[in-house]
């Protein structure tokens, strides 16, 4: 069946996306010279590019794009709406808050990243402790407590860009629309990606079965709370090392995964790698347009995954009966 | 006992839908729920599945209560054909009977040649083997109610709750279902309990569970309960019985 060959051919699109993306900068370099740098690390202009500039900013993008998509998986099968993306539970929103602050007051790059991570953080408790008060797990609540959350953070980051001085609105505006110009080494990102990625294709049958709603899940005996709470975590924290990386970078973790549904890729064991793989190939793609395009000005990249994600997604919807 | 309870009480809101509840079914019983909308059916069946607490008493599922289960272990002894599933499943037919052996998963990537065989035969059971490719969504309410038969054959507990599991099937797949069930019991010595509405197979049952709604019930021999004048207490409308036995039919008066 089509299993079979899906994943090393998402695979192979995913090794082609990084090698293209290396191919795009300022500095053009034949397809021949980067093929040899990547093969053969050798001291020069040639190697530096590539090591120091290309290749962690294509790294940061892929990982990016992963996580996102990962974690879109996840709360789509958490809430059992496909239309479920990373951002609705209110911790992007934490995150764009915190970080902006951080802008805000001048603070350098690390500090802008505390500032992320700590509003990413006191979203997730809030949502939690707002949703579980009742003492139950109710989804319902967590979902409506998420978007709610979101529309209060949205106000108030409002109000920060209304006062906020010419000189940082523009950093702001681009930490919203999701931007990798200023993504650091990537490490720990990828290695949250492989540990979500590893610890959910583990327990892909529970996904599976949760998606049937809770009841079902209960009768046919998947743990329901131990589950719920894994993904739920599983998915924030994901979505937190996204955010880290790029601000909120669009669309990736909604259209992502619901693409892979429509062409038929349903079971959780193929459909996470599967999302890993495409949703970071589709944002370092992207992230090559952002920075290439419109050169040397960059562009967020959440402009393009929106640009591409869109007519891609509409294609998908027209061709189904 | 496949299931036992003892002075079990289910309430819904301030309602008291049984009470005192004292049940057992051995292996090899049928049993046949009947009872009015609303008397507590569902209720009872989810109580007896161990998804829903009950108010006060005791019950075991082969010997145990559900709670001394492992989520997985309970979902190997005893299975629910749930009356209605609310979530649109996104994948295939065969992928959604695949899930029957959710509780039985050895492997860590899906199913083995057992799950494999076990789905391949429930999905012949219910006549569904030409669907098996097809997306669950484009299913008819038919055949949807034939794949969750198929799925809960693919489980195979040894308890199983059936809630109207005739509902939206054809005649012919109405009989099919009964002697799925009936075969299960008599041949593979399961014990299953049965919710219906409709009495025109009520005479293939060896034993019938009536809730009143109100606390009251009766369980016990078919050939003692299934009697016009108790269906006639049960359901608040005259009721005319023809014929006894397995051929016994029973019709409401107009």
């Amino acid at each position: 069946m089509r299993r079979h060959w899906l994943l090393p051919a998402l695979a192979l699109a995913a090794a082609a996306s990084l090698f293209i993306s290396l191919l795009f900068g300022s500095l053009p370099i034949p397809a021949v010279q980067v093929l040899d740098g990547v093969l053969f690390p050798a001291p020069g202009v040639v190697g530096d590019v590539i090591w120091k500039l290309r290749l962690p900013r294509v790294l940061a993008a892929f990982a990016c794009g992963g996580l996102l998509a990962t974690a879109g998986v996840l709360l789509q099968v958490l809430l059992r709406n496909p239309l479920a993306d990373p951002y609705v539970l209110g911790i992007s929103g934490g995150a764009a808050l915190g970080a902006l602050i951080a802008v805000l007051a001048g603070a350098g790059l690390a500090w802008v990243n505390l500032g992320a991570l700590a509003g990413a953080l006191g979203a997730i408790a809030l949502v939690l402790a707002l949703s579980l008060r009742a003492g139950d797990w109710n989804l319902h609540r967590l979902l409506l407590t998420g978007v709610v959350l979101s529309a209060g953070f949205t106000a108030l980051i409002s109000l920060l860009l209304t006062f906020a001085p010419q000189a940082q609105l523009q950093g702001m505006l681009f930490w919203l629309m999701g931007d990798l110009s200023h993504a650091g080494a990537s490490g720990y990102a990828w290695v949250v990606l492989a540990g979500v990625l590893a610890a959910f294709i583990l327990y892909a049958g529970s996904l599976d079965a949760l998606a049937l709603g809770p009841l079902k899940a209960r009768a046919l005996g998947v743990a329901l709370l131990p589950v719920q709470t894994a993904v739920y975590f599983g998915a924030a924290l994901a979505t937190v090392a996204a955010v880290l990386l790029g601000g909120t970078v669009g669309f990736v973790g909604m259209m992502v995964p619901h693409a892979l549904r429509l062409t038929g890729v349903h079971e959780h064991r193929w459909l996470l790698p599967a999302a890993a793989l495409v949703g970071g190939s589709f944002v370092a793609v992207a992230d090559t347009f952002a920075r290439t395009v419109w050169a040397p000005q960059q562009l967020p990249v959440g402009v393009f995954t929106a640009l591409i994600g869109v007519p891609v997604l509409l294609l998908l919807l027209s061709r189904r009966p | 006992m496949m299931l036992e309870a003892e002075q079990l009480t289910l309430t819904a809101g301030a309602r008291t839908l049984v009470s005192g509840f004292d049940f057992a079914a051995a292996p090899g019983e049928l049993w046949a729920v009947l009872g009015c909308n609303g008397s507590g059916k569902t209720t009872l069946l989810h109580a007896l599945a161990g998804l829903m607490p009950a108010a006060a008493g005791r019950l075991t599922v082969a010997g145990k209560a559900p709670a001394e289960y492992a989520p997985r272990a309970l979902g190997r002894v005893r299975g629910i054909l749930l009356q209605r599933e609310d979530h649109e499943f996104w994948g295939t037919l065969a992928q959604y009977v695949m899930l029957g052996r959710y509780p039985h998963a050895r492997g860590l990537f899906g199913g083995d040649a057992d799950d494999e065989a076990a789905v391949a035969r429930a999905l012949d059971a219910f006549d569904l083997a030409p669907l098996a490719a097809r997306a669950y969504g484009t299913l008819s309410g038919g055949e949807r109610q034939r794949a969750r038969l198929a799925q809960l054959w693919a489980q195979d507990p040894p308890l199983m709750l059936l809630d109207e599991p005739l509902q939206h099937l054809d005649l012919r797949h109405q009989l099919q279902a009964l002697e799925r069930v009936r075969a299960a019991v008599r041949g593979a010595g399961k014990a299953a309990l049965v919710v219906m509405h409709d009495l025109t197979f009520a005479g293939c049952f060896d034993r019938v569970l009536m809730l009143y709604g109100d606390g009251r019930y009766a369980a016990g021999a078919a050939p003692e309960l299934l009697e016009a004048g108790r269906l006639a207490e049960l359901y608040g409308c005259r009721v005319r019985a023809f014929g006894d036995g397995p051929d016994a039919h029973f019709i409401p008066v107009v």
